[in-house]
């Protein structure tokens, strides 16, 4: 009789999750896998919303800092969205930013804390600029567009949808930053390697201007010209 | 006279904008007329010139190693610069807020022309930079307050120079995928290679 009952209990519970799942959408169907893919491009943080330029271009002189800076991004902005998507329903609306920012400082403090434990090098090399993930407009932008409004699961792909969108783009400034400024990448002198292959009267010169904030500038600028002329975006 | 070389170069040569990349998202997204620029970039001053000493304070007797001992001994070892981030972004937010509503206040009329500008202030990274800045760089309270004075005014004159570029750039022909945004950067760039004059200065 008993085992009966547990039985009747047990098929109950999976006819049960079965409805459940069948309610829900696939784990990656095709509007979530638009929320990855849109901020790529289409709808870009930096290069369309204009959103996340503060912290993001000082540290692009090399390949190295650029892409500690691109990770931190990624785990703040995807971990601050589940958070607050986790809170949405309990936030008041007229203390959010508060809340939003109290959320955000923590996880840039612990981003703080693990690189100065093990990266110290990497620490003092990006010195304030791990701080200003704080004020990054991206994240208190998907926070206040999207993590209050919708389900943790989802917030979570925005999140790391758009920090692919702004990382790619610092990544390709860093590229360019570092070859013609420095000659290398990730650290390796990639000039040097080339002229020793061709003998010594062929000598690759390096761009000062590159290594400046100024070079910073003008490769986005020019990064943002040619994305828009592909994409037809015009701004008016 | 130390002070006033940290206030110009504060201004010129550590350009917020030029030389640091802090504040770039209202220096683009406010930039497109003068008279907002001029509100903006006065905001800026006004918080900056606040915040950098107050969160001075909070630095020196809160929370840098051993800044508590002033409370006995025991509280001697004590080290929370890890609460630096949450503890300046609340001081900011707070300042801000509070800054708000005294110029609501007291001045309707700036009120009216900063406008949305003051709250936005409290997640501009120029603010949060200039007391990040303050930490690492150990000033002294008077220096604080000059460097927040001088990194504020370094903003104004970018944003309200940008400004002015782009209401004549209204005129010109730029390629459908430079308008906007791509010349904008291109001409910070320039105005950067000009700040960079400025550089050799030794003061």
């Amino acid at each position: 009789m008993e085992r009966f009952i547990t039985e009747d209990i047990m098929s109950t519970e999976t006819e049960e999750k079965e409805l459940v799942i069948k309610d829900s959408e696939p784990l990656l169907s095709k509007r979530r896998k638009k929320l990855v893919t849109d901020p790529l491009v289409d709808d870009n943080p930096i290069t369309i919303q204009v959103l996340g330029i503060c912290s993001a271009l000082a540290v692009t002189t090399q390949m190295q800092p650029t892409l500690v800076m691109a990770l931190s991004v990624i785990f703040v902005i995807v971990m601050s969205n589940l958070t607050i998507s986790l809170l949405r329903n309990t936030i008041p609306t007229r203390v959010r930013i508060i809340v939003q920012l109290a959320v955000v400082a923590t996880l840039v403090t612990l981003v703080n804390e693990v690189l100065k434990a093990f990266a110290y090098d990497m620490y003092k090399e990006l010195s304030v600029f791990v701080g200003l993930i704080i004020t990054n407009c991206i994240v208190m932008g998907r926070l206040e567009a999207f993590a209050l409004g919708n389900k943790p699961y989802d917030s979570i792909l925005d999140g790391f949808g758009s920090a692919l969108g702004y990382s790619w783009i610092i990544l390709t400034v860093a590229f360019f930053r570092e070859l013609w400024g420095s000659g290398s990448l990730f650290g390796i002198p990639i000039f040097d390697g080339i002229s020793s292959l061709f003998g010594e009267d062929f000598q690759l010169a390096t761009n000062g201007l590159m290594v400046s904030p100024v070079g910073a500038f003008i490769i986005l600028g020019l990064l943002i010209w040619v994305q828009r002329t592909k994409t037809g975006y015009v701004e008016h | 006279m130390e002070l006033f070389n940290l206030a110009i170069r504060s201004i010129f040569i550590d350009n917020m904008v030029f030389a640091y990349f802090l504040g770039m998202c209202s220096f683009l997204a406010v930039s497109k007329k003068v008279s907002t620029a001029l509100g903006l970039g006065a905001a800026v001053i006004f918080v900056l010139t606040i915040t950098v000493p107050l969160n001075w304070l909070l630095n020196e007797f809160i929370l840098k190693e051993g800044a508590l001992s002033f409370l006995g001994a025991s509280f001697a070892t004590i080290d929370l610069t890890f609460l630096r981030f949450i503890m300046f972004i609340a001081i900011i937010a707070a300042m801000v807020q509070l800054v708000e509503m005294v110029v609501e206040k007291f001045a309707p009329a700036l009120y009216g022309a900063l406008g949305i500008f003051l709250p936005l202030i409290a997640v501009n990274c120029a603010i949060l930079g200039g007391s990040l800045f303050m930490a690492q760089r150990d000033y002294t309270l008077a220096e604080s307050a000059v460097y927040g004075f001088g990194s504020g005014t370094g903003f104004f004159l970018a944003i309200v120079a940008l400004a002015a570029i782009r209401e004549k750039l209204k005129y010109s022909n730029v390629p459908n995928g430079l308008k906007g945004l791509g010349i904008t950067m291109l001409i910070t760039g320039l105005m950067g290679v000009a700040f960079m004059s400025f550089m050799g200065i030794d003061l």
